[in-house]
């Protein structure tokens, strides 16, 4: 499995949303990210993949909801007020796609270093790891790069 | 935003070589038509000048040859023959391909070869067929006057007068009636008209000509200088004569107009289909907003506030019914392209097969028709394949040599009625039952109603024609336009009369953007079920319900219509409402019906696409956004209703 490559600029650096889900702090290419939602009213999809089962009208579009936690096998939370959805957008079968992510909580635009960031481990790691592009130490935290291509391929296309 | 300026080209450019197309074919039917001669002519050197501009050289070398050979026909050097227009037809498909990139230049070497072979055997044919000799004259005496914004179009008025003086010994006198005062004058502007008295031996053609490029925006009158001008010499005007201009100059024969019939120019605009689906989103969205306002005012005593409310529904409303018309174009552009496939098929079969068309200005989403194109193409090469017979078989059967394919549109409530109706042999319907009892889809012997038994020729893999052919035949068809007409949530129908042909009907929506739906409450969730899919809602009594329970069927009219509890479908988990609806909705002839806790009401729709993450899902088409901004997903109803099928089937089996 071909991870998908982060592209770091000419001096390493990587511009990133940064925003917690059920207790650990991802990050995403600030580009990659359209808007920023107080939670929508959802509507559920009967018979949709769990990880993405609602769907929700952003601004006269309807846009899947996808629910990280169930990739990274995390505990199920309450919704708070800190709650957002992050819209993004991604090519899903070749087409752009918008899809929003449910969050705890968004930090901030961080600036990443390629020479703090590191391969996942092969062992030692609760997560899926083709699931995980890099770790990154930031401040005092560890950072996820998220593979959201291969987490969304793995909907698509659901190994038996 | 800018645009690459080779796309918009290669759409003017794809206009252009449909022009050329329809004239060319229409040129095959009346060979001396030199009108018809001349616009062709014109496509043509358009499409070379702009290809050039833009740098499609390969393409302008290439058209330049087959004007070159064009305008030979025009000046009557060369008739029109059969073999040339279906030369340059072809010639025609190889520009479309050096338009998109994709030809190949050992087939246009070819095609040109071939048309040089034409243009020859042509010559060789005798007298040109249609360059009558306009005669000798004394001379004529002309009148033009060039539409205003002929300058700025690229036209220059003292070229045009450097031309008609070639043609003989010309006296030009300027007319100034017409010039606006000083104050209003636009430098620019060509306010002029002209009179030209030409002496010599000069045909009308010759002068027409002249204006041969800016003919069809301007005034043009032709009159001999002599009124004792020989009797049938003056070619005969198309426009009556009372048209005429007043102010011409004192001629005792009517002055003839040549074509100052100049119609209204309808402004057009091209607009990217994207931006009319952004504008389409905006407009629904201020739809919702409106309807969420329209809720405020009412709780509130403000009659202020109600009348402006009323203001913005009616807006809205108004706005949103334009933008629908905005993406309606005439079924013309669609029928067109099938004159060509006729004229093919009628060469590769040899057959003689004559289209008629009718109800062309029906308006259809631009979406709809596109999506329409393959299946028609289907459905008329099978008509002209397998209906059609030879001309000696219809000879034999007492009909005319040429078979015919009808096709007409036309609207009928929210739905496009596309016929394609072809005097052919029929369905042989022996064949179909034999091919249906070999392929297990009917047991041998049994009954079943004659649409049931044509119906067959719907399912994969079903083709009858004994032969196998390169037009049709290879059993990927009939099922596929189904399928495509039922993706455009249309039907497909088709009946036939042995010996006597075969009709086959399509229904149509108008739009895929919009329907009309039944809202529905399963559970804490609503739906809409498309209303042109719904047959009649009844009551699922608590008894009913429970005593149900093991075979989720009713009885409909004698009639057992299977049911599927949408509650149990999609796990609401919730408990059924006291008094539970069934919505029975049919495709074709397969009915299910949908138990659902609450009918809301009716709903017109927005449709929206679902992700890639919820296509798959099965049971929905789409959704929409309601009047709250919630979204209510869309059933598919055919889908529904397979699956429900099975079911039936067993039971029906097993009783």
């Amino acid at each position: 499995m071909a991870a998908t490559d982060t592209s770091w600029n000419a001096r390493g650096e990587l511009e990133v949303l940064t925003f917690d889900i059920g207790g650990e702090t991802l990050a995403l290419e600030a580009t990659m990210v359209r808007e920023i939602l107080d939670l929508l009213p959802e509507t559920l999809v009967p018979g949709a993949p769990a990880l993405v089962r609602h769907v929700v009208n952003f601004r006269g579009r309807i846009v899947p909801v996808a629910d990280l936690r169930l990739a990274f096998a995390m505990e199920a939370g309450e919704t708070t007020a800190d709650s957002r959805i992050v819209v993004i957008e991604l090519p899903i079968d070749g087409e752009p796609t918008l899809i929003g992510l449910r969050t705890d909580h968004v930090r901030e635009v961080a600036t990443l270093n390629a020479g703090a960031s590191e391969e996942a481990p092969a062992v030692g790691m609760r997560w899926q790891r083709d699931y995980v592009r890099r770790l990154v130490r930031w401040r005092d935290d560890l950072i996820i790069l998220p593979d959201l291509t291969a987490i969304f391929a793995a909907v698509l296309s659901p190994r038996s | 935003m800018t645009e690459d300026p080779t796309a918009t080209f290669r759409v003017e450019a794809g206009e252009l070589l449909d022009q050329v197309e329809q004239g060319l074919l229409d040129l095959g039917h009346r060979l001396g038509d030199m009108a018809l001669v001349n616009a062709v002519f014109r496509g043509l050197h358009t499409l070379k000048g702009s290809g050039a501009m833009f740098g499609f050289d390969a393409l302008a070398a290439f058209t330049h040859h087959c004007e070159s050979a064009f305008d030979r026909v025009r000046k009557g050097e060369v008739p029109a023959t059969a073999e040339l227009v279906s030369v340059i037809l072809s010639a025609r498909d190889h520009m479309a391909a050096l338009v998109d990139g994709a030809a190949r230049q050992a087939e246009g070497d070819a095609i040109l070869a071939r048309l040089a072979a034409a243009v020859e055997a042509a010559r060789g044919g005798g007298a040109p067929a249609d360059a009558a000799p306009a005669g000798a004259q004394q001379g004529v005496r002309l009148f033009f006057r060039l539409p205003a914004d002929a300058m700025a179009n690229g036209t220059n008025p003292l070229m045009l007068l450097d031309e008609l003086r070639e043609l003989g010994e010309a006296e030009v006198r300027v007319r100034t009636d017409t010039l606006p005062p000083l104050g209003a004058l636009v430098p620019n502007e060509c306010h002029l008209g002209w009179d030209v008295t030409l002496r010599g031996d000069i045909t009308r053609e010759a002068i027409e000509d002249v204006f041969i490029f800016v003919m069809d925006d301007m005034t043009l009158e032709i009159a001999p200088l002599d009124d004792a001008a020989p009797a049938g010499v003056v070619p005969v005007a198309e426009t009556p004569p009372a048209t005429t201009i007043a102010a011409v100059a004192p001629v005792a024969a009517p002055a003839i107009v040549a074509s100052a019939a100049v119609s209204p120019a309808v402004e057009n605009v091209r607009v990217p289909a994207d931006r009319l689906d952004a504008l389409m989103d905006r407009v629904g969205e201020l739809v919702i907003a409106q309807s969420r306002l329209s809720q405020l005012a009412n709780n509130r005593h403000d009659l202020l506030l109600r009348s402006v409310t009323e203001d913005i529904e009616r807006l809205s409303g108004e706005l949103r019914d334009t933008m629908m018309v905005l993406r309606m174009v005439p079924v013309s552009s669609l029928f067109g392209r099938f004159r060509r496939l006729i004229h093919d098929l009628a060469r590769d079969t040899g057959k003689a097969i004559e289209l008629q068309t009718s109800g062309e200005t029906t308006e259809v989403d631009k979406t709809v028709i596109e999506r329409l194109f393959d299946p028609l193409v289907h459905i008329i090469r099978n008509s002209c394949d397998h209906g059609l017979e030879s001309p000696a078989d219809r000879i034999a059967a007492g009909k005319s040599e040429t078979g015919l394919v009808r096709l007409s549109a036309h609207q009928a409530g929210g739905e496009v009625l596309i016929t394609i109706v072809d005097d052919g042999r029929g369905i042989d319907r022996e064949r179909v039952r034999a091919k249906g009892e070999a392929n297990g889809l009917i047991e041998p012997g049994q009954q079943i109603a004659d649409d049931e038994l044509l119906g067959l020729i719907f399912h994969p893999g079903f083709s009858t024609a004994a032969q196998v052919t390169n037009l049709s035949g290879r059993g990927v068809g009939m099922d596929v336009v189904k399928r495509t007409i039922e993706s455009l949530r249309g039907a497909i129908n088709v009946a036939s009369e042995p010996g006597k042909g075969s009709t086959i009907t399509l229904r149509i929506p108008l739009t895929l953007a919009i329907i009309e739906g039944l809202l529905v409450r399963v559970g804490e969730s609503r739906y809409v079920i498309p209303l042109s899919a719904v047959e009649e809602c009844l009551e699922l009594s608590l008894e009913d319900d429970l005593r149900s329970r093991g075979r989720s069927l009713i009885t409909l009219r004698d009639r057992l219509v299977p049911f599927v509890r949408l509650r149990d479908l999609f796990s609401t988990g919730t408990r059924p409402d006291p008094h539970q609806k069934i919505v029975v909705v049919a495709t074709g002839r397969e009915r299910v019906g949908l138990v659902v806790d609450q009918i809301i009401g009716n709903h017109q729709t927005v449709i929206k696409s679902l992700s890639a993450f919820h296509r798959g899902v099965g049971s929905f088409s789409g959704a929409t956004i309601l009047g709250d901004g919630n979204v209510a997903l869309i059933l598919d109803v055919a889908q529904l209703v397979a699956m429900a099928q099975p079911r039936e089937e067993t039971l029906r089996a097993a009783s």
